[in-house]
């Protein structure tokens, strides 16, 4: 294709394509301007790979380095959650695959279809990402700088944490998805009185979307405490479940001998008070391990949960690395979400045809990608053994 | 593989559902034998040196298939495979030259008394 051509013939490409209004005044064709974008699409997913290449660099030193790290660390985080968020990643890139199938088709409503299961398994996976995160948060996972691991969980001090039995960390990060959604549905109805229908429609997915970050943090808390229970012995059980299902055995007990738990709090909050180290925090933990000896809820150790004691003192940098690498990896999908929503609007106008699908296929890419990176952060953070 | 239909534009490749469907289920069944051989694979009798090899070759074989179905690299131009592939060259020397170098400070990682370090001298 000559770039040098007149402007007499870029009309007639106008005249001749028939669909002027996508088709960019110095493209000669539908197809130079479909090429020029796919290749600048995978210049980007270029600078992507290297960009977390430098993550990969951190964590193939360390690993060789201090292979004890990992193997120590790997019992904290749970597999089973892990192999079901890449089920759910690979599932929306299918769709996704599905989805460009529909645009170069130019069938712009199943695309729209596909494009926002896509988005739905997007949020999930980040709802199911937040559970992760919060459990680890709960038990002083942290980056090696506020590594504290003590699997003494705090008990909930905000009004849903406590009547869900659900840790504050997982309330605070339900808070934006709860407001984003909260928003989406009354804007929706606010444009569907304005008669803005088609702004309506739009909203309306994107609170679905939003709706399915919740729908990963239940069945992230379903499939934690089943394969926790699973993994572990009744009294591992017990502390493992503590961040989500507070305590719901020990809650019971509680109810059961009510003036003597407060005589028992009472006691605590005496004894913080009167010893500057512990803070009125861990005076409630206490209370949950050396209150109850008879129920279970001394400490014990298992392989799932080794004494804190035991562990190299730099464990908290295979975190630092994981919660980089995971973090910068939440963060792209976030992106892709943004991106899709994009999509999707574009999709409701009915903008993809035969010769023009490019932004679908651009956007896939990425999400594929994203999807690859993931299938490489999973074995090497998850499965070590 | 690749429907080709007389009505679309030469660049335009609809990848066939059955493919799509087919390439997921060899994800998905990948996905689950990696989480298998992780969890029972030393119970079975494999030494535990070939985990991680294996975990990172079945990763490899899952990427294999996302890129060519799914990312059309299949039927894509040979200059953007090219060009994705040079990013694997790139990262590849990023590791290997950070990997020839990272034993340059051992001996003064190696002499630094950690168990000690009221020892140690910070004031400089």
């Amino acid at each position: 294709m000559a770039v040098a051509d007149s402007h007499d013939t870029h009309d007639d490409h106008h005249d001749l394509y028939d669909h002027g209004e996508f088709i960019a005044h110095h493209f000669d064709s539908a197809e130079q301007q479909f090429d020029s974008g796919k290749l600048g699409i995978w210049l980007f997913l270029v600078t992507e790979i290297l960009f977390f290449s430098g993550l990969f660099v951190a964590y193939t030193l360390y690993r060789t380095n201090h292979p004890e790290v990992f193997e120590q660390a790997h019992v904290f985080l749970n597999k089973y959650l892990g192999g079901l968020n890449t089920i759910v990643l690979l599932f929306s890139s299918l769709t996704m695959a599905l989805g460009v199938r529909s645009a170069q088709l130019g069938r712009n409503k199943n695309c729209s279809v596909y494009i926002l299961i896509t988005m739905v398994c997007a949020t999930m996976f980040l709802g199911v990402k937040a559970v992760e995160y919060s459990h680890k948060w709960d038990m002083g996972i942290l980056v090696r700088s506020s590594f504290d691991l003590t699997y003494t969980h705090p008990t909930p001090t905000t009004e849903i944490g406590k009547s869900l039995h659900i840790s504050d960390y997982l309330v605070y990060l339900c808070i934006v998805p709860a407001l984003l959604f909260a928003g989406f549905v009354v804007a929706s109805a606010i444009s569907k009185l304005i008669n803005k229908n088609m702004l309506a429609k739009f909203l309306m997915a994107m609170a679905i979307t939003v709706s399915g970050y919740f729908l990963g943090v239940c069945i992230g808390i379903i499939f934690m405490s089943a394969t926790d229970a699973e993994t572990g012995s009744s009294h591992a059980s017990v502390i493992a479940e503590q961040p989500l299902m507070l305590l719901a055995s020990t809650q019971d007990d509680h109810s059961d001998g009510d003036h003597d738990e407060a005589d028992h709090d009472k006691a605590d909050h005496d004894k913080a008070a009167g010893d500057p180290s512990h803070d009125g925090e861990h005076s409630d933990n206490e209370e949950h391990f050396g209150a109850h000896p008879a129920d279970g809820g001394e400490a014990s150790f298992d392989d799932h949960h080794p004494d804190p004691s035991t562990l190299d003192r730099d464990i908290g940098i295979f975190f630092s690395i994981y919660y980089c690498m995971t973090g910068l990896h939440a963060i792209h999908i976030i992106g892709g979400i943004i991106a899709l929503g994009w999509l999707y609007w574009r999709s409701l106008l009915g903008h993809w045809r035969t010769d023009y699908f490019g932004p679908v296929d651009y956007v896939g890419l990425y999400w594929h990608l994203v999807d690859l990176i993931w299938i490489y952060l999973f074995p090497l953070l998850y499965l070590i053994d | 593989m690749s429907e080709h239909n007389e009505d679309l534009p030469a660049f335009c490749h609809p990848v066939s559902t059955k493919l799509l469907f087919g390439v997921f289920f060899g994800l998905i069944g990948l996905t689950i034998l990696t989480v298998a051989t992780s969890a029972l694979g030393t119970g079975l009798g494999m030494p535990p040196a070939f985990a991680f090899p294996l975990a990172m070759v079945i990763a490899t074989i899952k990427a294999f298939l996302v890129c060519a179905f799914f990312m059309h690299m299949y039927w894509d131009k040979s200059f953007n495979v090219l060009a994705f592939l040079s990013s694997l060259l790139f990262v590849t020397l990023f590791i290997g030259m950070t990997m020839m170098d990272t034993g340059e400070y051992q001996p003064t990682i190696e002499a630094f008394d950690r168990n000690n370090l009221a020892n140690v001298d910070v004031s400089e």
